[in-house]
């Protein structure tokens, strides 16, 4: 075993897991506000995501064969990208909450589950129709934009891209904002009073119904930013690249324990490190038997392992059982 | 008297009319549907049993030798009968949503494989591989223990979970299962990989019969022994004691149902299905890799559950073929019928269908059905086309 190799990679693979961290954090959100106000687990959340990084790609492909892509400054092109970005998502989570899931509430619980394993698959195709027509493909890759390809030195053993550094910065301005809207707004004070106890909340002259879809309509917007930020980060999407990452955010909503925000962003952080440290020191430290391809086990395995183990995360409150 | 007579024509004439046309699709579909008109139509008992029987075990095999892609339909259908029956158990009897079913199946199909193929003397060494074709059938056995034993394995630890936790767990070990037959050529080569284990030996046939019509009756037997199996459970004190569950766990323990050993029965049974389906999918496909036992497929299941209704056994029947049929048929049919247009160049409405995306293949939208399917009934009709009596009352009074 070369330990001299395990000390030289470990800066960047920290940083590494950072990076995909904040991305499980960013979508993880989504999962964790609704489960929080519903109690209910958005399968088609990762579609929402998926659908913030195919508008992303389109607007920039659009923009780059009007050819204003590199003359345009890439911060303006950038948020732009995003703001529309989240704009489909969050209004796609509101639709899909109204029709598919507001008729449903007051079902036994796997009944809602059901019909939004449902619309994540039926999304999955829609996209692929939509790409199929429109563009005759749905396998894209994001443009570059050239200014954040620059990659900045930091040691000898490590070296951070700038769209790493834009990422990460974007994750957390955006963390940070989330939680001020919900910890110091009105707005966020009903959301809280909702999730806590919805009679109670409209007893108060809380309109239910807005603030779950004001939930949706942060978690999805959230999820489509992230969904950008995939895009630009790692390249190539297609209509099914959004269900393991989501899947994963779900891991790490539980990791943090569900319905909890700050769980949610400690939970992607940590599930992204632990991720990212498996998959470059597994094949290193079993001597290449097993590598990178058993990442995706591992993250399950987390999941399995905490929620038999310690069900509330590592932040949440014991949630209770309801019929 | 009209009722019979209707049944008994239509029945008749559409199988005639497969044998007049046996490359239309719409004409199979037209007899698929009379055996459905047979089997809901007003008529005496004896009459509808002698409808349906002569269908699956005369008119089939008889269409068959007519065009063989529509016995391998059938036999596709059957595999799926059975498998949706099994997940009807895990979900619908015991109201555990298990979204990682189709695992148990590669369970099953990956026990076969190996002993019933060269590659288990990579595993083992030697030359003593494959095993001799008869032992497929005590594989039936082995292939419905080993899913069982897993179904054990998986369910003990995670079935106290609350239902929704234990439908993302399932998932995730149904995604760790495929990930491990995708993964385990090395260090020691037990699943070949993404490449899959091939050749894979067929039963010995007890007749003179085409392996086609073998695997049909094959499948019909094992639904048929599956159908049974399922109805004496249905009606038994573990029966009662899985829809107790289903219906208000807390209650079920304090009438003294052992939660955990019922749950781990239903889990098991629904695995053990699943397990010989398994067996007989890989010999009948000879080749198999872990591209067969996707989420999707597990999703495919769970629909054809939701579709007919959860908890009905003719609703498992029904949901599976409607969905296969949809998927094998109806979906293939209109990508080579849009293929036709295409290649023609037809004009509708003034657009040349010949500049049509070429990405776009209709065969490719399973997905979209399935999610239809789950949404539609989910809202509309949740107690499926078929709904189990007690079903029914739990959920169509809202």
């Amino acid at each position: 075993m070369d330990f001299e190799l395990l000390v030289r990679i470990f800066p960047q693979v920290l940083l590494d897991g950072l990076l995909l961290g904040f991305m499980y954090a960013l979508i993880a959100l989504g999962y964790t506000m609704v489960y929080g106000v519903l109690e209910f687990i958005n399968f088609a959340h990762s579609e929402i995501f998926i659908v913030g990084a195919f508008v992303g790609v389109e607007l920039l492909l659009g923009l780059k064969s009007r050819g204003v892509l590199d003359t345009a400054p890439w911060p303006l092109v950038l948020l732009g990208v995003m703001l529309a970005g989240m704009l489909a998502s969050g209004a796609l989570a509101v639709t899909i909450e109204r029709v598919a899931y507001r008729p449903l509430r007051a079902a036994p619980r796997l009944i809602p589950l059901i019909s939004a394993i449902g619309m994540s698959f039926f999304l999955q195709d829609v996209i692929r129709l939509t790409e199929s027509l429109w563009r005759n493909a749905f396998n894209l890759v994001y443009p570059t934009l050239e200014p954040l390809n620059e990659r900045f030195e930091l040691t000898s053993t490590l070296d951070v891209s700038a769209k790493s550094l834009v990422v990460i910065v974007a994750a957390l301005l955006m963390l940070w904002g989330l939680h001020a809207l919900v910890n110091r707004t009105k707005i966020g004070t009903a959301i809280r009073a909702v999730a806590e106890d919805q009679a109670a909340a409209s007893l108060m002259g809380i309109d239910v119904n807005r603030i779950i879809s004001l939930t949706f309509l942060i978690g999805g917007a959230m999820g489509g930013a992230a969904g950008v930020l995939f895009g630009v980060q790692y390249g190539l999407i297609n209509p099914y690249t959004g269900f393991i990452p989501g899947l994963k955010a779900f891991t790490a909503a539980v990791l943090g324990g569900i319905g909890n925000i700050p769980g949610a962003m400690l939970g992607g952080i940590v599930l992204g490190l632990l991720e990212a440290f498996a998959a470059s020191y597994m094949s290193l430290l079993t001597g290449g038997a097993f590598g990178a391809e058993y990442k995706d086990i591992f993250a399950f395995s987390v999941l399995i392992l905490i929620l038999i183990f310690r069900p509330k995360g590592l932040l949440g409150e014991v949630v209770r059982e309801r019929a | 008297m009209i009722a019979a007579t209707a049944a008994v024509a239509f029945v008749a004439l559409s199988s005639a009319a497969v044998a007049l046309f046996p490359r239309s699709i719409l004409v199979f579909l037209l007899f698929q549907g009379s055996l459905l008109y047979a089997y809901v139509a007003r008529i005496p008992g004896w009459l509808r049993a002698t409808l349906l029987g002569a269908a699956v075990l005369v008119l089939m095999p008889v269409i068959g030798t007519y065009n063989g892609y529509y016995l391998e339909v059938a036999t596709q259908v059957g595999i799926f009968v059975a498998l949706a029956l099994g997940l009807n158990i895990v979900v619908g009897l015991a109201g555990l949503l298990d979204l990682g079913y189709v695992a148990f199946f590669a369970v099953g199909a990956y026990s076969w494989a190996i002993f019933g193929s060269p590659h288990a003397n990579v595993l083992f060494g030697g030359t003593g591989f494959p095993l001799p074709s008869w032992w497929f059938y005590p594989f039936l056995l082995i292939g419905l223990t080993v899913a069982a034993g897993t179904g054990v394995v998986l369910g003990l630890p995670v079935l106290r979970l609350r239902g929704d936790y234990l439908a993302i767990v399932t998932l995730g070990f149904g995604e760790v299962i495929r990930v491990l037959a995708n993964n385990l050529d090395k260090p020691i080569n037990v699943t070949n990989g993404p490449r899959g284990i091939t050749p894979i030996s067929r039963p010995p046939l007890p007749l003179e019969v085409s392996y086609a019509v073998g695997f049909y009756f094959l499948a019909l037997l094992i639904v048929v022994v599956v159908i049974l199996v399922n109805r004496r459970l249905e009606d038994s004190h573990i029966g009662r004691a899985w829809e107790a569950i289903r219906e208000d766990q807390l209650a079920a323990q304090a009438m003294g149902v052992p939660l955990v050993r019922a749950k781990l029965l239903a889990f098991a049974s629904g695995a053990s299905f699943a397990g010989v389906m398994g067996v007989v999918f890989s010999a009948k496909q000879v080749f198999i890799n872990p591209e067969s036992f996707t989420f999707l497929e597990s999703i495919g299941v769970l629909a054809m559950v939701i579709l007919g209704g959860m908890g009905s056994i003719p609703g498992a029947i029904v949901g599976a073929t409607v969905v296969t049929v949809l998927n094998l048929q109806v979906l293939k049919g209109l990508s080579l019928w849009l293929n036709e247009l295409k290649n023609a160049g037809v004009t509708i409405f003034g657009y040349n269908l010949a500049n049509l995306p070429t990405q776009l293949e209709p065969a490719k939208y399973e997905r979209m059905i399935f999610g239809l399917i789950l949404v539609l009934m989910m809202i509309f009709r949740p107690q499926g086309i078929f709904p189990a009596r007690r079903r029914q009352r739990e959920l169509g009074e809202q």
